[in-house]
């Protein structure tokens, strides 16, 4: 299935864009997602940590993705 | 409580902020500015930029409100974060928390630019002379 990924800060610099979309499994999780991106883009191993939202909340490594789910990708916050 | 939360990409107005929170309930207003430093890690800063997941920033902003407002008697507070590119001296972030008494003032106050800094999806970018760096991103 298609998902759509969204990228802010340093995950817009790593990727060389905002956006991106991935084809992935039937079933699979952000950590699944987590895995293909690091494949893909090996420097997001070298971060803090990586989280994800959709609909504008945190999700956690064992949500589920669903088709057309527009997922954000959220590099360490440091706003202040 | 009355709560204001915005993200703004012109200049803070932290008097027209601090106006707002005025209440005559409130015996204390405590409030945070954020400025921009010139120096990081022994480095000239020459400038910041932030950039924010706005309406995902401004919800995070509301639950640390909500959170901290089940705890504590706050009767308005007004928190803007500033978007976009930043000069040395400049105002990133203003919090002004009107609460009965000081001691819960400072508390939330604190409380608030604490979590801000941990959940609220906002990246700042440090530029120097000589290259950037995203805050916080790497170990």
């Amino acid at each position: 299935m298609e998902i759509r990924l969204i990228a802010f800060g340093v995950a817009k610099d790593i990727m060389a864009g905002s956006t991106l979309t991935i084809q992935i499994e039937e079933g699979a999780t952000i950590s699944t997602l987590k895995d293909h991106l690091v494949e893909i883009y090996p420097e997001f191993n070298k971060l803090a940590h990586l989280d994800f939202a959709i609909k504008e909340e945190y999700v956690s490594d064992e949500t589920q993705l669903n088709v057309l789910d527009e997922v954000i990708i959220i590099p360490p916050v440091s706003g202040g | 409580m009355e709560v204001l939360i915005d993200l703004v990409e012109q200049d803070i107005d932290i008097e027209t902020l601090y106006q707002w929170v005025l209440s005559p309930e409130a015996g204390s207003i405590v409030a945070f500015t954020g400025t921009v430093r010139n120096n990081s890690s022994n480095k000239s800063v020459t400038r910041l930029e932030f950039e924010a997941y706005l309406p995902m920033a401004k919800k995070e902003l509301r639950k640390i409100v909500d959170k901290i407002s089940a705890d504590y008697d706050i009767i308005r507070v007004a928190i803007q974060h500033r978007i976009g590119i930043l000069p040395v001296g400049g105002v990133a972030v203003y919090i002004a928390v009107a609460t009965p008494h000081r001691a819960e003032g400072f508390t939330v106050c604190k409380y608030i630019i604490d979590t801000l800094k941990k959940t609220v999806p906002i990246w700042k970018k440090e530029v120097f002379e000589d290259g950037e760096v995203w805050v916080s991103a790497n170990p």
